[in-house]
């Protein structure tokens, strides 16, 4: 395959790739109509004490769900620049797309600022809570930190900025197609250095701002690690699986190779298994063993009752499993394999994401409690806001079909890949040592 | 560049026979001949890694992933084992000889308590891991080798610089002198020489 061949190559999304884009955008749309539906007919039902609103806090977990994949997209495009990469010229394009996303991705978030805005965060976070903020006993920098509008504006600034830095890459490396200068990349290349600060300033940030202030009283200088090491697995597992998309709806036949799957596979072991497990069992640890009330709630919440089952099973499926299945050379070369395990994994993320969000320190539980056992056997599921809603499922579908089918439409205008990339030679000859 | 004929050494002291080339395509067809014309005793000396070239010569993939992996899980099950022990043994040895672990409570953790033992585990199977690879490719490779025949040659000198030469060796079981002689040349070398012991 050389790059001159890359053109016949099937490089515009044609046939049921192209038809699925406005049908997921459609599914997405009808799915979160339906979540609004069904939590607004039993809303009395479905509120409980501790937990806040059923129907935003399914909203926030499919949110932050889909923002993973798209943020994962943006980190692999910036870095791909940053370190002048040549392999991954033939699936960047994919990547650019995933991206794209990022520029309309405000939208789902409005509903939430509103909510904020409006004074009725109290829903959501705790923190907007202006009576339990006065018992809560915090240093009042916090509850500055906190206030509805400057929360506001800083998310804001986030969406901003990965709507600009994702639009224009996209841009830049689509106009390359046309005109094939080099320009482009050298643009790129200069502007990934300062683009991937910022990226790593506003996601860690974001993140703490709307995930870990979940629990106003809790802390962790990890969590945005763990973030970014969640959004590495989902974006790798969805990548995978989008090449083998697009190779199975007839597209880039010869332009993706084994090669580029044992890369992606590489990264999905060493990024999205290994350096998550890395981080989140780093973040138990130091938790676990100083042992500061404060801080041991929001595991405590998560390895007592049904948060247990969950925890467990995010350490057997989302890192011995993949581990295992991922270590040996065959099982990233094998195009039956690599796409099994990256779905199984995007899973994972899917199930990270909502221990992630939806357990509820029981506070008032553990300050009664004599003993651990205690609080063990009379916790109830309420408490922890351990209870499976089918909003939880209606929203997540909505969100990433809106994702999914987002990717698509950005794709339908360009090539999908970037056909005058001065490294798309290097990218097609690579071969794993 | 004057050629060694291979009458200049003795047969019982003949290492082999090397072919030199001054570019990456020549050395790799000569390789990929030289695989199909059946010999399996040969080698390549270039100066720098020639991609590809291992799966023209017909290499197979090395079994050191597989050290590593079993080098590894030794590593942490020694570390569970080790700590366990150190932390938590209580037995008499031969019913006479009382051995006791060093039970130390550290902030009211149990004494087997796994989440404090990960990282040493963790840090034993990545020692462990990287030990093995190491030796294991000093093993595979036969190193150290204080001498190989290649080395004897000044000529081949220059597979350390600007030529690239294929070496069939004698003990291959298809190697007759004439013979591997008229077939590198039909590879079109720079020239043929030959090595000594």
């Amino acid at each position: 395959m050389n790059v001159a061949d890359v053109k016949n190559d099937n490089i515009r999304l044609s046939g049921l790739a192209k038809k699925a884009g406005p049908v997921l955008a459609v599914v997405g749309i009808v799915f979160l109509g339906i979540s609004v539906l069904l939590s607004s007919g039993a809303r009395e039902a479905t509120v409980d004490v501790d937990g806040g609103d059923v129907f935003w806090k399914s909203y926030l977990f499919a949110f932050i769900s889909a923002l993973g994949i798209c943020m994962g997209a943006l980190f692999f495009v910036l870095l791909q620049h940053l370190t002048r990469s040549g392999w991954s010229a033939s699936v960047r394009r994919l990547a650019e797309g995933l991206a794209k996303n990022l520029s309309w991705i405000w939208m789902l978030f409005v509903p939430i600022l509103v909510l904020v805005l409006s004074g009725n965060g109290s829903m959501l976070y705790d923190w907007a809570d202006a009576e339990y903020m006065a018992s809560a006993h915090m240093p009042h920098t916090k509850a500055t930190f906190l206030s509805p509008v400057f929360w506001s504006v800083r998310a804001i600034f986030f969406l901003l900025a990965w709507a600009v830095i994702s639009s224009i890459y996209f841009r830049w490396s689509t106009k390359q197609d046309q005109d094939g200068s080099v320009n482009w990349t050298h643009k790129m290349q200069q502007w990934a250095p300062v683009c991937m600060i910022l990226f790593a300033f506003t996601q860690s940030y974001a993140i703490i701002d709307w995930v870990m202030t979940l629990q106003p009283k809790w802390f962790s200088t990890m969590f945005a690690v763990y973030f970014f090491a969640a959004t590495m697995t989902a974006f790798f597992s969805t990548i995978i699986l989008l090449a083998r998309f697009m190779q199975r709806t007839g597209h880039m036949q010869h332009c993706i190779t084994t090669e580029h799957y044992h890369d992606l596979g590489k990264w999905l072991f060493g990024m999205g298994v290994v350096f998550w497990a890395y981080i989140g069992f780093s973040q138990y640890m130091l938790i676990w063993y100083a042992n500061i009330p404060v801080e041991t709630g929001w595991y405590m919440a998560r390895q007592i009752g049904g948060w247990a089952g969950i925890s467990i099973l995010l350490l057997v499926g989302h890192f011995i499993l993949p581990f295992l299945m991922l270590i040996t050379r065959w099982t990233k070369r094998w195009r039956c394999t690599l796409p099994l395990i990256a779905g199984w994994l995007i899973i994972m993320f899917f199930v990270d994401m909502y221990w992630l969000v939806m357990p509820v320190v029981p506070e008032t539980a553990i300050e009664n409690a004599e003993s651990y056992n205690e609080l063990a056997n009379t916790i109830t599921a309420n408490d922890i806001g351990y209870g499976f809603n089918i909003v939880n499922i209606t929203c997540l579908i909505g969100m990433v079909s809106l994702v999914l089918g987002g990717t698509l439409l950005n794709l339908r205008k360009c090539n999908l890949i970037a056909t005058s990339d001065p490294r798309l030679d290097e990218a097609l000859h690579f071969e794993n040592a | 560049m004057s050629e060694v004929p291979s009458t200049t050494v003795a047969r019982d002291d003949l290492f082999g026979l090397a072919a030199e080339f001054t570019t990456t395509p020549g050395i790799y067809h000569a390789a990929e001949k030289t695989r199909a014309a059946g010999y399996t005793w040969f080698d390549c000396n270039v100066p720098f890694p020639v991609h590809g070239l291992d799966r023209a010569m017909g290499v197979k993939m090395t079994i050191l992933p597989v050290f590593v992996f079993f080098g590894g899980l030794t590593g942490l099950i020694l570390a569970c084992i080790l700590q366990v022990f150190t932390n938590s043994l209580q037995i008499d040895l031969w019913a006479l000889v009382p051995v006791v672990g060093y039970q130390f409570e550290v902030s009211g953790k149990p004494l087997i308590g796994p989440a404090a033992f990960v990282p040493v585990a963790f840090e034993m199977t990545v020692l462990f891991s990287a030990l093995t690879a190491v030796f294991g490719t000093f093993f595979l490779n036969k190193l150290p080798m204080f001498y190989h025949p290649v080395l004897k040659c000044p000529q081949l000198a220059r597979a350390t610089d600007d030529r690239f030469y294929l070496v069939i060796e004698a003990k291959d079981p298809k190697f007759s002198l004439a013979e591997v002689e008229a077939f590198l040349h039909t590879l079109e070398p720079e020239s043929v020489i030959a090595l000594e012991k």
